[in-house]
């Protein structure tokens, strides 16, 4: 007798706690595992990419804070990289290292997130109200920086928008003194525990050419063996002069990525500090008037300031023909801009790579054959951010 | 970089000359223009060659150009992690051509697909899986051509007579403004003719 058996369809989200986000998977299952998975995105689309052809360069950098919400200034780095490349401007060297530093608290911000969430999901409450908390710490550091705790647009093409105060460099040292600490708690709570462990070992196991196969960039890449970073590979800003380690996975599974995570928010740090320690005096943005806002008392005195004030914050500044493709090492792997300039002051077309893409397309691959109860574990190790999957 | 990288465009037009129609290093990228009906051959050459070893599709970026014969352009970005190099594809092609799929080659190149025939409503031959992926389900009309209107055709909202989510053609309280840059006054050329003057002094 031949018992006959019924896949059973699922639908997973759009809001579901586990999903990061409004992620839609239909899930097909045989029992408790999972035969395919079909994510549905684009729940959060918002056609950013069609906006930003309509607006000024200045006005287009705003949006990419909204991309991966979670680490925001690591976003306007790319675009900010690939109109400096367009008009071939210096940065003066100061904002180079306050971008540095700012590129590297955006890291530990998303990492943080990550880790206590993928612990969240696999049924660990505590590292998450522990991490939080450094996180708010965090993001005051960007609002006094910027004036926005999330939101920041800070980069400015040429530099960034103001310089910080000494008080909050002070700030930050204090916090990089004391981070390690906090990482080690969290570390005592999951690295070494039972459940974690059964729950993330040999799970998602990503083989290093199926890694490249996929596009994997970042920790998706790193965790399976090979060793590649953006920062270390083709650096850009101060990258080059800094001495910091790549933490790279062995077996590439969720519990790899997770101990790459924890690795690299402990380079982050030692970023930072080496940072701060060598931090040079001096302007914060492009002296090129034609780029870069006069100072507000110029504005009182001087008529050519006041021209290019107006002229700046009206028409902006016009980019040179041209196309080029900058890429970034953002938290969450390869961050990319791929900028058309027609010669105007609106980008002709900004094509933004975001890693998360890419990473959630291997879903399906990454779930077959696993227990529906890995689902989240997966996706909490892919490191998903919605508003840079959906754009 | 650049030193590899004109090795590399030197190479590949040598080994794959009669399919280059173009090929240019500008910003120190490499930008090589094809043929659309060669690009499987050449995208198989680039990742399974010994000396170039493109293993990873970074991104595919469609472009619109309204104005001329061939409409659209496609933008292929490959890396290399063995050789630390990147490289730009380009194809271009009119409105109902239909473009071979790289899915083959390259599993990720699925979704960047579905995401440009979403946007552009380019079709793909050979393609798994051909759907619209960012845009909401029913949608009509691809977002990023140029002769697709900002605002969009559609607005969805809560209709507490109905009991439900519907669909209205888009209302706006104000017309969208958009200044035009170019044409009052003589605009400014300032900046770029400073910045020529910048390049010709280098020269010199």
């Amino acid at each position: 007798m031949v018992k006959k058996t019924k896949s059973l369809n699922l639908n997973f989200g759009p809001q579901h706690p586990a999903a990061h986000g409004v992620l839609r998977l239909i899930l097909e299952l045989d029992g408790e595992v999972v035969e395919k998975a079909d994510p549905h995105i684009g729940l959060l689309h918002r056609g950013t990419e069609k906006l930003i052809e309509q607006k000024t360069y200045t006005q287009a950098l705003p949006y990419f804070d909204r991309l991966d919400y979670v680490a925001p200034m690591n976003q306007e780095h790319a675009f900010a990289l690939a109109a400096e490349k367009l008009l071939e401007i210096e940065v003066p060297i100061r904002a180079k290292y306050i971008r540095v530093i700012f590129c590297e608290i955006g890291r530990i911000l998303s990492h943080i997130l990550n880790v206590t969430t993928q612990a969240l999901d696999v049924g660990a409450l505590t590292p998450s109200l522990w991490g939080f908390e450094e996180r708010e710490t965090l993001m005051t550091f960007y609002e006094r920086a910027s004036g926005s705790r999330l939101h920041a647009n800070y980069f400015r093409t040429g530099g960034v928008h103001q310089d910080i105060p000494t008080k909050l460099v002070e700030d930050i040292e204090k916090f990089c003194r004391s981070f390690p600490k906090i990482i080690d708690d969290l570390e005592s709570l999951l690295t070494d525990n039972r459940i974690f462990k059964q729950r993330n070992v040999d799970i998602g196991l990503v083989t290093k050419k199926e890694a490249l196969d996929h596009s994997f960039s970042g920790v998706m890449l790193r965790g399976s063996g090979v060793p590649w970073d953006l920062r270390r590979s083709q650096p850009y800003e101060i990258y080059k002069d800094l001495d910091f380690k790549i933490p790279v996975g062995k077996n590439g599974d969720c519990y790899d990525r997770y101990l790459c995570r924890i690795e690299e928010m402990r380079e982050s740090v030692k970023i930072i500090l080496q940072c701060i320690e060598k931090l040079p005096k001096g302007p914060v943005k492009s002296i090129d008037g034609k780029i870069s806002p006069p100072k507000r008392d110029d504005l009182k005195q001087s008529m050519e300031a006041l021209i290019h004030h107006f002229k700046l914050f009206t028409e902006g500044y016009r980019v040179p023909k041209g196309e080029v493709y900058t890429a970034v090492e953002a938290p969450k792997g390869e961050f990319g801009v791929y900028l058309i300039s027609d010669g105007s002051n609106k980008p002709y077309r900004c094509k933004i790579r975001a890693p998360g893409f890419s990473h959630l397309q291997a879903m399906d691959y990454l779930i077959r054959g696993h227990m529906l109860a890995d689902v989240p574990a997966v996706l909490g190790s892919l490191d998903i951010v919605f508003g840079e999957v959906d754009r | 970089m650049s030193k590899s990288l004109i090795s590399l465009e030197k190479l590949i037009n040598s080994e794959l000359s009669s399919k280059i129609q173009n090929s240019s290093i500008e910003y120190d990228e490499l930008l090589i223009e094809i043929n659309e009906n060669d690009l499987i051959e050449v995208i198989q050459f680039l990742k399974s060659d010994e000396n170039c070893k493109f293993r990873q599709l970074i991104d595919i970026a469609g472009v619109d150009y309204p104005d001329e014969e061939k409409r659209f352009k496609l933008v292929y970005l490959l890396l290399s992690h063995e050789n630390n190099n990147r490289i730009k594809l380009s194809i271009k092609f009119e409105t109902n051509q239909t473009i071979n799929s790289i899915t083959k080659i390259f599993p990720s190149a699925n979704w960047m697909e579905r995401e440009v025939f979403d946007m552009y409503g380019i079709k793909f031959k050979n393609h798994p899986d051909l759907r619209r992926i960012l845009t909401d389900y029913g949608f009509k009309g691809h977002p990023l051509r140029k002769d697709f209107p900002l605002t969009g055709f559609n607005e969805v909202r809560y209709s507490e007579k109905e009991k439900k989510v519907i669909y209205e053609p888009v209302k706006l309280e104000q017309n969208y403004r958009n200044f035009d840059f170019e044409s009052p006054w003589e605009g400014t050329k300032y900046l770029k003719t400073i910045n020529k003057f910048e390049k010709d002094g280098k020269k010199n």
